[in-house]
Formats: structure tokens, sequence, C-alpha cells
């Protein structure tokens, strides 16, 4: 059976005063139907630009993008991106951004599902807000939400907790988690926090400092509930960071 | 309730007082100069009263309103559909905007020769320089208000496959509202701006008119600056009820933060 995704040879660089500057230099990799791939790297190395090509926004100078074996031609609604700097439209209340990528349902059920998928991720009573009513981690649960109501098969996730503090970040990282354990989707997820790396995914690659490449694979052999204080994981962690060069 | 009805009057306090300071010294110097022409504000109060008396001042004002109203009503039509197509079409843009910018400069009134020639004497005149007055900063804020949209969002909406209507429809215009509302604001403005010198070819009616013909029949200071101070109130009032459409619940995003 071919890969969900299968990346190859992927290249891409900006062109600026000094010529051209290499972002992404040569990644392969495939992700299995179901798993839960993290790529952390230093700040800056081109990971957002990476996955900007992997979801079809931007192509690359050289290399392919394969989804279920065929080539990628720009996004779709088969997987959803959600960016480091969150995209619900301010303009639409939490039911309406939920409801705008439901295509061909009836409208009846396009607001039955936005609801059950804003209860879903503990938006329930708050579907008639407006964006700029809620919190930053209310925010994350909406973006989340959106993504997953028009049930991708990738969710394509660009740092999407960064932006919260940490306790935050963990309870929507277990949220997160939740929800994957009762719809199975494929996941790439960009980080820069290692933890959250171990704590979420199956396999972790680690990007070298731009131009980015990948470094290191790591697999994470840990059952859900992980624990992340436990000495393999902390081991994990350690060596993770020995390869960022912490 | 009382706190509140306190904190306002607090608010508006330094602002009366200056106003109230600078009647006072207007009366002062126009009694110490014993002018013959220029009035008391006691006069213009009469004056203003008289207009009222006569009902002239209400017709003034309603021919001024109209006017100000088609012009600028006939602007908003054309110019948020083209701004909006300037902003989204590339060739449309390069195509239109050199000769925005070169038009947007002149002066209303540079195009009063013009009006006089294609509308005559009436009240196309006038409306047609309110239009060239309003039409120009619509077009620039609607335009620069697509060009502005985050990205994030049309990715967004690209990602989940929407037809180019519906990101048009669903994204593109609520994104550029506020600066529509912007724009609005500006253009009504200057619209009521150049109402005077619009009126001024106008055919004995509105606030610009009675201004001038104050002036020109008999040196009627009190009724030119009787004009004056309620072109300033309107001018004020109009803004305000452009500035609650910022209030509305579909552009209030932009406002808060």
């Amino acid at each position: 059976m071919s890969a969900k995704i299968a990346v190859k040879g992927l290249k891409k660089g900006f062109e600026n005063d000094q010529g051209s500057l290499p972002v992404v230099n040569d990644v392969s990799f495939e992700v299995a139907d179901g798993e839960f791939v993290a790529f952390v790297g230093p700040s800056g190395c081109g990971k957002t630009t990476l996955m900007n090509i992997i979801a079809g926004f931007d192509p690359p100078d050289e290399g392919t993008v394969k989804i279920d074996g065929s080539f990628a031609r720009g996004p779709s609604a088969k997987g959803i991106l959600i960016s480091q700097h969150g995209s619900v439209f301010p303009w639409l209340t939490v039911q309406q951004n939920l409801m705008f990528g439901l295509n061909g349902h009836a409208p009846s059920d396009k607001e039955q599902l936005a609801d059950h998928y804003a209860a879903i991720v503990g938006l329930k009573g708050f579907e008639m807000s407006y964006p700029h009513e809620l919190s930053g981690g209310m925010l994350k649960r909406a973006e989340l939400a959106r993504a997953l109501v028009v049930k991708p098969e990738i969710l394509y996730m660009d740092e999407p907790f960064s932006a919260l503090d940490a306790l935050l970040s963990f309870r929507m990282r277990k949220e997160l988690l939740r929800i994957l354990d009762e719809e199975r989707h494929t996941v790439v997820l960009i980080t820069h926090d290692v933890e959250e790396a171990i704590h979420l995914a199956d396999r972790i690659f680690v990007l070298s400092a731009r131009p980015a490449r990948i470094q290191a694979t790591f697999e994470v052999p840990f059952e859900h509930p992980r624990k992340l204080s436990s000495p393999e994981a902390q081991q994990l962690k350690d060596r993770i960071l020995r390869e960022l060069g912490a | 309730m009382k706190r509140a009805a306190q904190s306002t009057l607090w608010k508006v306090l330094p602002s009366v007082t200056v106003i109230a300071a600078l009647i006072g010294l207007w009366w002062l110097v126009v009694d110490l100069t014993r002018s013959a022409i220029f009035p008391t504000p006691w006069q213009v109060v009469q004056g203003t009263v008289e207009l009222i008396r006569d009902g002239t001042l209400w017709q003034h004002i309603g021919a001024s309103l109209m006017r100000v109203g088609t012009g600028f009503g006939l602007a908003v039509l054309f110019a948020v559909p083209l701004g909006l197509w300037m902003g989204w079409v590339r060739g449309a843009f390069s195509t239109l905007n050199p000769i925005f910018q070169i038009l947007r400069p002149i002066s209303p009134i540079a195009w009063i020769p013009i009006a006089i020639l294609w509308f005559g004497v009436g009240d196309e005149s006038p409306i047609f320089l309110i239009f060239m007055s309003s039409v120009f900063p619509m077009v620039v804020q609607t335009t620069a208000g697509v060009h502005t949209i985050e990205r994030r969002y049309l990715r967004a909406a690209e990602n989940f496959g929407v037809s180019r209507y519906t990101l048009f429809r669903r994204v593109v215009i609520p994104a550029v509202l506020p600066q529509i509302i912007v724009g609005m604001r500006i253009g009504l403005g200057v619209a009521w701006l150049v109402v005077v010198a619009a009126e001024m070819i106008a055919l004995r009616s509105g606030l610009g008119y009675l201004i001038i013909d104050s002036r020109n029949a008999g040196n009627r200071y009190d009724l030119v600056i009787s004009g004056m101070v309620i072109i300033g109130l309107i001018g004020l009032s109009l803004d305000g009820i452009m500035r609650l459409l910022e209030g509305l619940r579909i552009v209030r995003w932009r406002y808060v933060r």
C-alpha cells in the first residue's frame, strides 16, 4: 500500500538581494495513513515553508509531493492547514466559520454539524460568538473545529499552540489527542517544542538549521496517555535536544 | 447613573468652555472695534431665528442635503464596486490606478467651469461636483482594503475549496467592509466640505447659496456666519451617522483589539 503522503527531494529557495537563499534542501519522507508525524527544528529553519509546500500552497523548486499516490496540485479540503497565526474569519460567528467549508450540505445539516463540532472542542454555548469575543485558547479550538468539521483526511498543523501559555497548550494537546482517538486523521505537525512533539507524535523528524533538511528521525514508542516525566520520555527528549544542538 | 452623568459632564466641560471663551472673545472684539459689518454672536442668533421663522433655512438645508445625498450616493454606487474590482483584478488596477492618481489631486473647484459647460446652472452641476469630490477617496480606500486583506484568510478560504464567487462574497467583501466605511466617512466629509463651492452655481437654494447670497445681497454677514455654523453642525451630525456604521456587528471586529 502506498503512503498517505510521499514527499521526495523537495527543494525551495527565495530570491533576495544576494541571490537565491535556499530554505528547504532535499527533504524526503513518507507518512502512513493515520500516522501522526512531527517536525521539530530551530526557529527560522524553514519549517513553515516546508509545510506550505506539503499542504499545496507553495510550489517547490524541485521535488514532488504525492497524496494517496497522486501528485498534489494546490490546496484542497482533503488536507486542512491550521496556521500559526490563526485564520478564523473575524467577521463570521463561530458557527458561520464552522459552516464555511461545508459545501454540498443542506443548511440545517450544516448548522447541526457545526454545532456538533463546536461541542466536541468545548465551544458549546459560543456558537453565535464572534472571534473577538473569544479567548486565545477558544480561538484555537474554533480553528481546530473548523478544520475537523469538513472531515479532512490530513491535518497540517503549523505551530498551532505556540501562542498559548504552557498550561493551555498542554490542555489543547490533550484535547487534540482525545479527538484523534475518536476520529483518526493523518497529522503533520510543525513545532519548535520538543515536548509537544513527544506528547503527540508517532514519529519525529528533526530538521537542521536553514536550509532545512531532515537530520534525524525518532520513533516515539510510548502508548497514550503519555507520561512526559517518565525516564524514557526524558531520555528521548534529551536525544532530540542534542540533535538540535541544545 | 449619577456618576455616569458626572463623568460625561467632565468630558465635555473643557471643549464647551473653550467654545464659550471663543464666542466671548468674538463678541468682545466686535464690540471693541465697533464693526458695522461683522456681526456679534447675538446678531447671528437673531439672523438664524429670522431664517427659521420665514422657513427658508429648512429649504436651504433640504436642498443641500438632497444634493450631497445624491452626489455622494452615486459616488458610493460607483466607487465601491470599482474599488473592489481594482483591488481584486491586477490588470484593472494597473490600468485605472494611474488615471485616478492624476484626477485625485485636482480640486473639485477646478471642475466648476466644466460642470457648468456640461450640466448648466441647476441641481446637476453641484451634484456632479460633489460626486467628483467624494468618489476618489472611496475608490482609493476600497482598493487599498482589498490589497491589505491578510493572506491567511484568503489561504484558509482556498483550502476549503470554495468557489471564486464565494471567496469574494464571504471573505473579500466582509474583510474590506471596514475600509469601505472609512472611505465613506472621508467621502461624505469631503462632499459636505465642497457643498458651498458647489452651490455657488446652484439655483437659489442650498446652504452654500445662502452664504454667497447673504454676502452679495446686502452684506448680511450674520446670515453668512449662521450658514457656516449650520454647515459645521450638520457635517458633525453626518459624521456621527457614518460612525454608527462602525458599530455594526459585521464590522465591529475591526475596531476591538
